[in-house]
């Protein structure tokens, strides 16, 4: 799939991803996808050696995706983080929210949809990895 | 007989295909035969319904029968407001679906 | 009670906007049908038996005069003329029009309402106590807290698509009014013996197909961590909770598959962790919502007796009213359930008088309670005759409260394309068979379900009825012994279930299997506590002689 929205500066990985199970033992891998029943705290040690970090989305409504960005950020990756596969405008939001930084949607998607969709919301409610000031930080001047 | 039915996609009205479009009301309803599934795609692609679902009868004189208490209810309205419902002149109304 | 500043004003406004592009999307074909269904139904929306269904928040139950008349509005400018208040303090419209949708949720906004996230596998409305902030038996107000959880479970970007819906409620008294321990996560909000203030959770309860009593996972969360708490609650969810089986997606089967200890063991691993980010809202913001829920004007040395010498008048404050926890004022609760009618039903009209009344007789402020009732939470006695009278001239003064015809019914197949038999006409029935002797009964609790999917949450009635399919005829099982509250029971099925009218023979039969055997001040359930299922049972099933 291609990579339709990345929002990074720095060039795109060029290796191929490979699976969880594989990337244990495969000391010069720096791509890896994550499947929603992977644990993505497994690739916690790894993660100064991970550039890209793929996360599959075989169907939007599986979520399990967005907790394993969640973590992967938390923990300090900074490399890239994709969500692939059934990726609709309507998600980018909040993927953007969960740390994701490219997308590679099985369908592309219309580019004027995903920018609108991903402007709509002036501000947010909770903070998460990506860092932006939730409404309780601007109301009390703490962000 | 089999009967194509489903909801028209803007106003949420229960429909029934009549062999040429989505009529509301139930005695308009024609077998489909072995058609069903074509239709309702093709519909459903063209927007015209959403929801689809072929579901069986039996013709009852004038009007049409579904087999399942569920599309009676949803061919008349609720039977706790028969005001409301497409048949609202009609107090027996509330039998027929039993 | 909480008003939207700002901030909270542009997220209604710009789901709004969302939503009217997600409409806009489905009618010119960019989006196809199982692409928009989970959109449409965090926006509270489904395709129901006749039309679609459009579910309205009522953040905790509490809305003001303002915000329910304009709910009376929508149901003459877009339904039918009146709307169904629902079992988790919300309100249902059933003739919606797609294509009108979005300007419905646009007068919502405008009084600072929405329908978001009322359907979906997502955090849905918290519900609280109804009487939260008006009786003197709760430690705080619940509803500030809850305030705080909905705005963190608002366009939460990591919960918004979980295994199944997700439903809290957080309460502040050992009465708990809310079913508390029958949801998702239910908080109990508590004080150590410091004497400072905490949150019990209780995770993985529900009604349903396997209903299930939530344990208590942490007696004790200091308040100023309960939103990480409820976090790290909700990741282990939408991490482990089963997806391949919609009937077993609830956390409450998670929590009980792993054992209560080690779903607690993974829960305070990623406590640990989250407690290390900074989510939890400053005191600041919890004292911002709370200086909202500061107590009403109260006129002080008001009357505090009442003029009781007009019996009907004297039945419905012995029923309806509960003490206040000032004096002069009394909770006044407005059945919805008139002898015959609709559970939960209100007319365009009768949800504008209650506005107004709300307006006139209890500063500006309403609630909506799990039992599909309405209350006016501070009413002064020396005018509370002249509200009754208002109530009983609209059909609204039904002294009936927690009586066998203050009855729960989920819409049913009259309205429901989940479910499997009707269950208003069940409702109807009883309350005319009972209405002679609901008063001789008293307190009785029934629920009716039209599936088992549980929305009228049978399992917890005292007397339960869910109806099934047998065979494509409607036929209906009894349950007894149900509670919510402190001590939360789950209803046991009789035996073979009934037609619409054995179904509601079996019924009178197991009250006078109470009433013959009560002793004391004994209510329907305490009866059937003491006895067991076994007189009931054979009463029912007995074959009368021709």
């Amino acid at each position: 799939m291609e990579t339709q929205f990345r929002f990074r500066a720095d060039e795109p990985a060029g290796d191929p991803a490979v699976t969880v199970d594989s990337f244990g033992e495969q000391t010069n891998a720096s791509a890896v996808r994550i499947e929603p029943g992977d644990d993505a705290r497994v690739l916690l040690p790894f993660l100064d050696r991970l550039r890209l970090v793929e996360v599959n989305f075989p169907a939007y409504t599986d979520g399990r995706g967005y907790s394993a960005a969640c973590i992967l950020r938390e923990a300090g990756y900074q490399g890239e983080l994709r969500a692939v596969g059934d990726v609709l405008v309507d998600q980018l939001a909040y993927m953007r929210r969960c740390g994701f930084d490219s997308f590679a949607p099985e369908h592309p998607l219309n580019q004027a949809d995903a920018e609108a969709a991903m402007a709509r919301y002036p501000d947010v409610y909770t903070p998460t990895v990506d860092g932006r000031a939730p409404i309780w930080a601007k109301r009390h001047h703490s962000a | 007989m089999k009967i194509l039915t489903g909801n028209d996609l803007k106003s949420g009205a229960v429909t029934w295909w009549d062999g040429q479009g989505w009529s509301l009301h139930v005695e308009d309803a024609v077998d489909v035969g072995e058609h069903g599934g074509d239709i309702a795609a093709r519909e459903a692609a063209a927007r015209r319904v959403v929801s689809p679902e072929i579901i069986d009868g039996t013709r009852d004189g004038d009007s049409v029968r579904p087999a399942h208490i569920k599309d009676r209810i949803r061919a008349l309205g609720p039977t706790v407001r028969l005001d409301l419902s497409l048949k609202r002149a009609d107090p027996a109304a509330g039998n027929w679906v039993i | 009670m909480y008003v939207y500043d700002e901030y909270d004003q542009q997220m209604v406004d710009a789901r709004v906007a969302d939503f009217r592009d997600q409409v806009r999307r489905r009618l010119d074909g960019s989006l196809a049908e199982d692409q928009f269904r989970p959109l449409r139904l965090m926006n509270g929306l489904y395709l129901q038996l006749h039309a679609y269904m459009l579910r309205v928040a009522v953040p905790y139950g509490t809305l003001s005069s303002a915000q329910m008349r304009m709910l009376g509005d929508i149901a003459d400018k877009y339904d039918r003329g009146y709307g169904h208040f629902t079992t988790r303090q919300n309100i249902q419209y059933n003739w919606i029009k797609l294509e009108e949708a979005p300007d419905i949720l646009a007068d919502l906004a405008s009084v600072g309402m929405h329908a978001i996230q009322t359907s979906g596998n997502c955090i849905r409305n918290t519900t609280s106590d109804q009487y939260a902030g008006a009786i003197a038996d709760e430690i705080v107000d619940p509803r500030p807290y809850a305030e705080l959880i909905r705005q963190w479970s608002t366009f939460h970007p990591e919960f918004s698509y979980l295994p199944r819906k997700f439903k809290m409620a957080v309460i502040a008294s050992d009465t708990d009014r809310a079913a508390m321990r029958l949801h998702d996560i239910g908080i109990q909000l508590v004080r150590n013996a410091a004497g400072e203030l905490g949150a019990a959770f209780y995770v993985g309860g529900g009604m349903g197909r396997t209903p299930m009593i939530a344990p208590c996972i942490n007696a004790f969360v200091p308040i100023d961590q309960m939103i990480t708490y409820s976090e790290a609650c909700l990741r282990v969810y939408n991490r482990h909770g089963r997806r391949d089986n919609k009937y077993k997606a609830r956390i409450k089967i998670l929590v009980h598959e792993l054992g209560k200890e080690e779903y607690t063991r993974q829960v305070e691993a990623e406590f640990a962790h989250l407690l290390t980010l900074n989510l939890e809202p400053p005191a600041a913001e919890l004292e911002r919502i709370k200086a909202q829920f500061a107590d009403p004007a109260f006129v002080p040395g008001l009357p505090d007796t009442l003029d009781l010498s007009d019996p009907a008048f004297a039945l419905w404050v012995k029923n309806n009213t509960h003490t206040h926890k000032q004096a002069g004022y009394v909770v006044v609760t407005i059945s919805l359930k008139p002898t015959g009618g609709i559970p939960g039903d209100a007319s365009a009209d009768q949800i504008r008088l209650m506005a107004d009344l709300a307006a006139d007789y209890s500063f500006d402020e309403l609630r909506v309670t799990h039992a599909q009732n309405i209350v006016l939470p501070h009413v002064r006695k020396d005018q509370l005759h002249a509200l009754w009278q208002k109530l009983a001239a609209a059909g609204l003064g039904a002294a009936n409260l927690d009586q066998i015809g203050d009855i729960i019914a989920c819409p049913g197949l009259d309205y429901c394309s989940l479910a499997n038999a009707r269950s208003i006409p069940v409702a109807q029935k009883i309350s005319e068979r009972f209405a002679a002797k609901e008063e001789e009964i008293g307190e009785l609790k029934l629920k009716i379900s039209g599936c088992i999917n549980a929305c009228g949450h049978h399992h917890a009635g005292h007397i339960g009825i869910l109806g099934v399919d047998r065979k494509g005829v409607e036929n209906y099982q009894l349950l007894l012994g149900g509670c919510e509250g402190a001590d939360t029971s789950l209803a046991q099925i009789t035996g073979p279930g009934f037609d619409e009218n054995g179904i509601v023979d079996a019924v009178e039969r197991a009250t006078d299997v109470y009433l013959a055997n009560r002793e004391g001040g004994e209510r329907f359930l305490d009866t059937y506590r003491r006895l067991g299922m076994a007189p009931f049972k054979e009463a029912i099933y007995r074959k009368e002689p021709a």
